[in-house]
């Protein structure tokens, strides 16, 4: 066997050739530099030199098939003077803050209810995480069809209930009702992400908490607020912090629901630099606007590490 | 009032309330995805009168829609295009992070900690942040335009989920049993392939399901890297190629759209514990 013959050419005072690269590639720090090279380099080529080209991009007149010449902060004054630019600053805030406190009260509450013994536990659970695994361009598809101007499954279902008059909200063809439409897929999609983690996080607090509690006579909402909470906060705050990003990086969506319409009115910064960057060829501009997306992710990472360093 | 035994009435009462909340919820996951198969299984004629019930199928149900997606358009051919671009993508990222991610957790050398450090921060760079720099990328690697063109872009957001998810496996596994190996004889290599490898099986078929089904759902560099009709995914033909003009056919979108997410959902409902354990530890341990 290998192992034996080795053993056997240890004898020889000097090991050479073969031998010693292999001798060589068991020392822990060359193996552990060796495994990890394949990663890094992949991160390096196709993370960190695209990011660099996009810092290179944004500052110079770079348009599909034409490298141009670099132009400095114009692109940046350009876009900072662009109502349509603007209003998706506006559209990014609102449209992250409210998806993401929704999507944090809905899913404790549904991470409660599911957290408490009933039949079926297997299935539902199953059910309820289901939206956060199909293809979201596709469940999408199905939401716009929803939320057709004619056909909306959502307006019959009212207008039949007698909630509202016919013909019922053009969804997708006003700006307000656009941008509540996207926030619920929105909602819809990622409730079951939050719901699951924070029932992770309610199955690992200790039972004898809930039993303490209920001896110094705390009622159910007392020993939410008391422990529950306090409990879960760490998990809390992982979650929200990784819905945040991916809220405000969010391109599916926006992208089949609305297309950044009616008239520009729904974009979130993703679509706009794909409308601008590729749709409109004008990469330089595209990238400048795509970068916007960086401040949000420095905070984001720089709090994690805080926080994981605090662990 | 003792702790932990409760009256029949007050027991009952919960449960009532527990159903009666979850219903809801289960029925607003669940609607979007009923409403696709309905409206795929509907003739055009009920799908666009107004006075027909959009929930049910009232005249009878239909497979043209299906027929027109096998054999008047290329869905087949984008189902297959997904199918080799999630197995190469998912197989190469998954030997790149087991290898990495076993490095990160296990052994001990310079920079270790800054490298894990670079791993997390890339995990969570979201692709919309470069998409427009990587769309120039692969047309110098001239793989623009191709299944390619994925193949090799994927792994950028694959790696770094999958070698953090994949540490935190090997983190589990007793440093003694490595050990042993090692004195025995065994060289690192063989101790990683026959020794922690096969102690990590849950952790790898999560990152293999995992990378599977984001490959598969990846909409923004399909859509962006790829416009030759015969090279899209399923997922982005279904979106975008099936619309003829400015028309909506929703009867063939909707069927594109279920038999798409069937591969996904047969997954799904096989490995139901490994996406939620996978989930939760992609998140938390983060």
């Amino acid at each position: 066997m290998a192992i034996g013959t080795r053993v056997l050419e240890g004898v020889a005072p000097r090991p050479r050739g073969i031998a010693r690269v292999r001798e060589w590639w068991e020392r822990e720090a060359v193996f552990g530099y060796g495994l990890i090279i394949p990663a890094l380099a992949l991160i390096a080529g196709l993370v960190a030199y695209p990011f660099g080209m996009a810092i290179y991009f944004s500052l110079s007149d770079y348009w599909v098939g034409s490298p141009g010449s670099f132009i400095g902060l114009q692109n940046f004054r350009d876009i900072l003077g662009n109502e349509i630019f603007l209003h998706t600053v506006y559209n990014s805030f609102v449209f992250t803050s409210i998806a993401v406190v929704l999507k944090c009260v809905l899913g404790v509450w549904l991470a409660l209810l599911l957290f408490r013994p009933f039949r079926f536990k297997r299935l539902i659970r199953g059910a309820v995480l289901l939206p956060w695994v199909i293809p979201t361009a596709l469940s999408v598809l199905a939401w716009k069809w929803m939320f057709d101007s004619l056909y909306s499954v959502v307006n019959w279902t009212a207008i039949h209930a007698g909630l509202i008059n016919p013909p019922g909200p053009n969804w997708l063809g006003m700006a307000n009702y656009a941008m509540t439409a996207v926030i619920a897929v929105n909602v819809w999609r990622g409730l079951p992400f939050f719901a699951i983690i924070v029932l992770a996080g309610l199955v690992s607090i200790p039972r004898e908490y809930y039993e303490a509690a209920e001896v110094d006579g705390a009622g159910s909402w007392g020993r939410f607020c008391h422990v529950t909470l306090p409990l879960l906060k760490p998990v809390l705050a992982v979650v929200i912090l990784f819905s945040t990003i991916f809220t405000f990086s969010d391109f599916n969506i926006v992208q089949v629901l609305t297309s950044g319409g009616p008239v520009n009115t729904t974009h979130l910064f993703a679509t706009l630099a794909y409308q601008v960057g590729l749709t409109g060829g004008n990469l330089g501009q595209g990238a400048s606007i795509s970068l916007f997306l960086f401040p949000l992710l420095v905070l984001i990472v720089f709090v994690q590490l805080r926080y994981i360093r605090k662990e | 009032m003792i702790v932990g035994v409760r009256s029949r009435g007050s027991k009952i009462r919960s449960a009532i309330f527990g159903y009666a909340n979850l219903v809801p919820y289960v029925f607003f996951a669940l609607f979007p995805f009923y409403f696709m198969l309905v409206t795929s299984l509907k003739t055009d004629t009920e799908l666009y009168n107004l006075k027909a019930v959009p929930f049910l199928v009232q005249s009878g149900v239909i497979t043209d829609h299906y027929r027109y997606l096998f054999f008047k358009t290329e869905f087949l051919t984008w189902m297959k295009n997904s199918l080799i671009i999630s197995v190469v993508a998912t197989s190469v990222s998954l030997a790149i992070s087991v290898l990495a991610g076993y490095s990160l957790a296990r052994l001990r050398f310079p920079g270790v900690g800054s490298f894990g450090t670079a791993v997390f921060i890339t995990y969570l760079v979201p692709p919309t942040l470069l998409f427009l720099p990587l769309s120039q990328v692969v047309v110098w690697l001239g793989i623009s335009d191709t299944i390619w063109a994925l193949i090799v872009t994927y792994p950028t957001f694959l790696v770094p989920f999958s070698t953090w998810l994949l540490m935190g496996y090997f983190r589990t596994i007793p440093k003694e049993v490595e050990e042993c190996a090692l004195v025995d004889g065994a060289s690192r290599m063989q101790t990683l392939t026959r020794i922690v490898l096969p102690m990590a099986i849950p952790g790898i078929v999560c990152v293999t399901l995992f990378g599977f089904t984001s490959t598969w759902n990846e909409f923004t560099y399909a859509l962006t890297f790829v416009s030759q009709t015969a090279n899209k995914t399923a997922v982005v033909g279904v979106t975008a190629d099936l619309i003829r003009g400015d028309i909506f056919y929703w009867g063939s979108l909707m069927a594109g759209a279920v038999v798409a997410s069937l591969p996904i959902v047969v997954i799904y409902v096989w490995f139901l514990d490994y996406y939620v354990s996978g989930l939760t530890a992609g998140a938390v341990k983060g």
